[in-house]
């Protein structure tokens, strides 16, 4: 029984819209170990949410599964046996949380009711025993005085208190597995690293496994052990955190980490990536990133390889950790130069 | 395995870099060309009443006594957090909401009281750029309508074929293709939507644009071109820019000064470098700590200046400074007075008992 937690493989995921079929996502294959932390990076219609919508059995018509596995503990989740297992899983051995939790919430019920319809349905717990655990849970998620809380209704609450409470009913069910969807991304920075620490130290304490889909690789350096690329559908790149910050290999992880403001960094201008990602209706065959690529050759028009390196890096590209963008010092010395120019007249 | 090639001078070029930068009077050498005066400008929105009979009006106080100045030719950041009042000073320096207090000068001349035709020739001077490229263009208008308005509205073109020629030229300067005019919005991505709002900001050749969280909305990747955008506009046509953001990572790379906002007050103001090596102020502190930074050996060696708790209620205002309730290194004094805007070094202006 050495199967990891979740494991998907060869996932495709097709909208069928007017415009043409959207490839949302394609070929994708991902792992998550217990009490892992798997981080989910890439910019709006990557494919990211749609994945772990698919995982968790979202995916509703036009859109359809048309490829691929998902196992949890190495027993698929989908098809006609799949079915009756997803149903045992979610919510109660992984659930998820999303982006904004005014609207994951019922505004007219309180936090309370909403808690103990989870515990009572899923648990098949008595409304008293329940009320009492979903106290605990808010006193677990550092809520204060979480017996009033209880009684009080979403709108009354802050952005990171909502956010608390969405956390605490996931947790509801002591689940194995926690999917957050951009979690923090509505909420201010302060606040963000509220509960950043709080998903990092419940994942210790109850040795959880989480998957956190993000945009920002800020968030994914703070609380990720292993990341995951994507881009326009595909994953670029997989391997441990530290190794892929520090090494990264896809020239679209070297250009995001380039582009990515920094509050430490002096430097005068921020170095883009030109154009824009792919129309996924009319997505090239080979590789999403090739008309942004400065490496594209013509191998490039072709299926991309998915090649292995150490520490678990896995890479699809034909030009694996070479320099994607090797002017970045001249850039530097041009700005000293402007610098220069501007400070004494030259 | 193959590994990156490290260049060996790009630290030295950095380090540099960082020295030249410090050297650099930014901003200050313009001290005499004052663009915009903003003092002790305060915004209070009426919210309802309470009480017995509702005897008692509810006011939020959103802005509250904040005084600055641009330069021309600069661009002032101003960062705060949701609910800290960075957009209604944006909209209250454009006289699109009604000041309750304090004064706003634009080249020399009062503009608080400004009304009727007066205030529409203003407008031309100054410009909005909005946060979110989606809602803030008509998907029912081409792009060639959306950046003809302000010229229709303003007189500075007749008719639309009138005007065709002019749009051109500012689709042109923010990098569109000449094309981009007869196509409606939804054909555009979020970046290029940007572009769109940008030149129909520029299209009345304005001296000064609020620019209100306008990369927010985009992807990392696409977000630095537009703000490489903006400073080459900058550079271009010289223009100010009030430059709203929410954290500090972009602001670091377009502003020359400055601003923090905390439930509507100033707590901070200083040079781009000094807020980010000298931070006097405990909450600057606190969003700098707060910021994760894009490398996992760095960011999990950085530890995070706890503050828990809520920013303040804006219908009950404490007395004493408002950030008491978060801060780690609060006295009695500042539970009970306000503190003043203080220049506690050179350009260097703190809101804070300890300085």
């Amino acid at each position: 029984m050495n199967a990891p937690l979740l494991e998907v493989e060869n996932l495709s995921v097709h909208f069928t819209t007017r415009r043409g079929v959207v490839r949302a996502v394609r070929e994708v294959s991902l792992h998550v170990e217990q009490g892992e932390t798997l981080g989910i990076v890439g910019e709006s219609g990557s494919g990211k949410s749609v994945a772990m919508q698919a995982v968790m059995g979202l995916i509703d018509a036009p859109g359809e599964i048309c490829n691929g596995d998902i196992r949890w503990r190495g027993r698929t989740l989908l098809g006609e046996a799949g079915r009756r297992r997803l149903q045992e899983v979610r919510g109660n051995r992984m659930s998820m949380i999303f982006q904004d939790p005014m609207t994951s919430l019922n505004p007219v019920m309180t936090v309370g009711a909403q808690l103990v319809e989870v515990l009572v349905r899923h648990l098949k717990m008595p409304p008293v025993q329940a009320w009492r655990r979903a106290e605990e849970l808010l006193a677990l998620v550092n809520i204060g005085a979480p017996g009033r809380r209880l009684r009080q209704h979403p709108h009354e609450l802050s952005g990171g208190m909502r956010q608390r409470v969405m956390i605490a009913m996931a947790l509801a069910c002591e689940p194995e597995l926690l999917i957050a969807d951009e979690p923090t991304t509505a909420l201010d920075v302060t606040v963000q690293a509220q509960i950043l620490e709080l998903i990092a130290e419940l994942q210790q304490r109850l040795h959880l496994s989480v998957i956190l889909i993000t945009h920002d690789l800020g968030v994914v350096a703070q609380v990720c052990h292993r990341v995951a690329v994507m881009y326009a559908g595909r994953i670029a790149e997989t391997g441990e955190a530290v190794d892929l910050f520090a090494r990264p290999g896809h020239p679209y992880t070297q250009g995001l980490l380039r582009a990515t403001p920094r509050h430490d960094d002096v430097a005068e201008r921020l170095i883009a990536i030109d154009g824009a990602p792919p129309d996924l209706v009319s997505a090239p065959p080979g590789c999403g990133f090739q008309q942004r690529c400065p490496v594209y050759g013509k191998e490039c028009d072709g299926p991309a390889p998915s090649l292995s390196y150490e520490h678990g890096r896995r890479l699809a590209c034909w030009h694996a950790f070479e320099r994607a963008w090797p002017e970045l010092v001249a850039e530097r010395k041009q700005a000293i130069h402007a610098l220069d120019a501007r400070i004494y007249g030259l | 395995m193959l590994s990156m090639p490290v260049s060996t001078d790009s630290e030295s070029i950095d380090s540099c870099l960082r020295e030249r930068a410090a050297a650099l009077p930014r901003g200050v050498q313009d001290a005499a060309q004052v663009l915009l005066d903003v003092r002790d400008l305060s915004v209070r929105f009426p919210v309802g009443r309470t009480g017995f009979w509702g005897q008692k009006r509810l006011t939020v106080h959103a802005v509250d006594d904040v005084s600055f100045v641009v330069h021309k030719g600069e661009t002032l950041g101003l960062v705060g957090e949701s609910g800290s009042g960075k957009t209604t000073i944006g909209r209250a320096v454009l006289r699109r909401l009604p000041v309750s207090n304090g004064s706003i000068r634009f080249r020399g001349n009062d503009i608080t009281q400004l009304r009727g035709e007066s205030l529409r020739k203003l407008r031309q001077h100054m410009q909005l750029v909005f946060q979110d490229p989606y809602a803030s263009l008509n998907p029912r208008m081409r792009v060639l309508d959306i950046v003809a308005e302000p010229l229709l509205v303003h007189g500075r073109a007749r008719t639309r074929d009138e005007a065709a020629a002019q749009v051109a030229d500012l689709l042109h300067r923010v990098g569109l293709p000449a094309d981009a005019a007869d196509r409606y919005p939804h054909a555009f991505s979020g970046g290029q939507r940007q572009r769109i709002g940008i030149a129909r900001a520029l299209a009345l050749s304005p001296e000064f644009i609020v620019a209100d969280e306008p990369v927010s909305a985009l992807d990392v990747s696409v977000r630095a071109q537009v703000v490489n955008l903006l400073q080459d506009l900058q550079r271009e046509l010289g223009l100010s820019y009030l430059f709203i953001a929410h954290d500090l990572a972009v602001v670091r790379h377009i502003s020359h000064r400055i601003a923090i906002l905390y439930a509507g007050k100033l707590v901070e103001l200083a040079g781009r470098d000094a807020i980010y090596d000298s931070p006097l102020h405990p909450y600057t502190e606190a969003l700098l700590s707060a910021i994760p930074v894009p490398d996992p050996a760095v960011q999990r060696c950085r530890r995070r200046i706890m503050n828990c708790g809520e920013p303040p209620d804006p219908l009950h205002p404490l007395p004493g400074c408002r950030f008491q309730t978060r801060c780690p290194v609060a006295q009695t004094q500042c539970r009970e007075a306000t503190p003043p805007l203080r220049e506690s070094a050179s350009g260097h202006w703190v809101a804070c008992w300890r300085h």
